[in-house]
């Protein structure tokens, strides 16, 4: 339990975020190694050979891909702060809502990387994933997962800091808080948490990230067009 | 424990994942079959973000998604463990589910299109099997994925014993190469052949009709 921790990571990637977010919640020591995506180095392509991706957690040496992987992982070796519910079935609900998050926010992928027609379909599922959680998801509770924060909760963290980058960055509004209040709500108190608060990538710099990111998107989008 | 219902549609590979997993643990349950063309208020009540089966509903609280399901079955009735108790070799279970939930996907593409996409959809189903045969541990080794007994990415990939050669044949194409798949063939042969799972297949014939209407109707409405 207590052999060395290492996270393979990217400082852009909220993926990358919810495993650095569950370490800190639970008072976990681990090393933290930038990986370049677009120059893999060998220690990632040994990892995570399938998916070739970040976040990789290396555990005594073993690794662990797909950042919700890692968190049940995580969960069950260090289970001090637990994230998830006890009960079985507040668990399957909490892996119900994640699953949910996992499936639907491809349409936010789509967004950012498509014009035209496909975008506004896309555009228009992103709107209905968040309406969803709105109506089901929240139930009056602070946080997804009750009245601390959870692996749903982590899992949606990307709502609370990269969602409104990418609203900014591709000019489309996709989080009315007025329509919204409980989401809304819950991304104030999610961002609040003394741990989430010290660990959210600079908006600045994110920001020109996804502006650079969104361009090449484009360029690529009207070129195959032409 | 409450009394365990189980919603779904005869045919469905989704479905069959739970089936499995409640016989494996000797689990009793109650089989109520859905018309997804006339969805019940049952259904409509248990599952109204997706409206879809598989639906389990124990001690009348709902639960929906199938590998959710398998996890919930795995916690409450720990008989006859469908997942490692190391929490290591847990996790790499857990990376094959979701990879064969996620990519399985595709098989089911090919049988709902024609043309480009449809090509599109087999060479995906074709680099999943490729990367099966190739990573997934202990195949060729071991009996099942999950070691000497079934386990949960055993019944994730239970698509591949029934529904992708129902598949195949009624589209024409060809997904998986007689041959060029030994550890991934060997693994089915024993998969089908548990007396269990055996049991619990619908008949190939069967599958074959209701497959081939649903194809017939999904390119009339594209």
């Amino acid at each position: 339990m207590d052999e060395e921790v290492k996270l393979l990571g990217a400082w852009a990637s909220s993926f990358s975020y919810r495993v650095v977010w569950a370490l800190k919640l639970k008072g976990i020591k681990y090393d933290y190694e930038e990986e370049d995506l677009v120059n893999k180095s060998e220690a990632l392509l040994r990892n995570n050979p399938i998916h070739k991706k970040i976040p990789v957690l290396v555990h005594a040496g073993k690794p662990v891909a797909e950042s919700m992987v890692i968190l049940e992982y995580i969960e069950e070796v260090w289970p001090q702060t637990p994230l998830l519910p006890q009960d079985p079935h507040q668990r399957a609900l909490a892996r119900f809502w994640i699953k949910f998050g996992e499936d639907k926010s491809a349409e936010f992928f789509k967004l950012f990387q498509t014009v035209g027609e496909e975008q506004e379909r896309a555009t228009e599922e992103a709107r209905e994933l968040l309406k969803i959680l709105e109506a089901r998801a929240l139930e009056g509770r602070k946080f997804f997962n009750g009245h601390k924060i959870g692996l749903t909760d982590i899992a949606f963290g990307w709502i609370a800091c990269w969602l409104d980058v990418l609203e900014e960055a591709v000019g489309v509004k996709l989080l009315d808080a007025d329509s919204l209040p409980k989401l809304q709500a819950w991304i104030e108190n999610f961002r609040e948490d003394p741990v989430i608060k010290e660990n959210l990538p600079n908006r600045d710099k994110l920001l020109a990230y996804y502006n650079y990111r969104r361009e090449m998107f484009i360029e690529a989008a009207t070129s195959r067009i032409d | 424990m409450g009394e365990v219902k189980l919603l779904g549609t005869r045919h469905s590979p989704y479905l069959h994942r739970v089936i499995w997993a409640l016989k494996l643990k000797g689990i009793p349950y109650e089989f109520i079959e859905q018309d997804l063309d006339n969805k019940s208020p049952l259904l409509l009540q248990s599952n109204p973000v997706h409206k879809k089966i598989p639906v389990l509903i124990h001690g009348g609280n709902p639960i929906a998604e199938s590998v959710i399901i398998l996890e919930y079955i795995e916690e409450k009735w720990p008989q006859n463990p469908l997942l490692p108790s190391d929490p290591y070799e847990k996790a790499v279970a857990r990376f094959w589910v979701k990879f064969a939930d996620e990519k399985g996907l595709s098989i089911s593409k090919v049988l709902q299109s024609s043309g480009e996409e449809q090509e599109k959809a087999r060479k995906e189903s074709l680099e999943m099997l490729e990367i099966i045969e190739e990573h997934a541990p202990g195949l060729g080794q071991k009996k099942f994925f999950g070691g000497d007994k079934i386990g949960m990415v055993d019944l994730t990939l239970g698509r591949l014993a029934h529904w992708m050669g129902v598949t195949e044949e009624v589209t024409g194409v060809k997904i998986m190469e007689a041959g060029k798949f030994p550890r991934l063939e060997a693994w089915m042969k024993n998969f089908k052949e548990d007396p269990v799972i055996k049991e619990n297949l619908p008949e190939f014939k069967d599958t074959l009709a209701v497959m081939k209407r649903h194809r017939e109707t999904l390119l009339a409405s594209k």
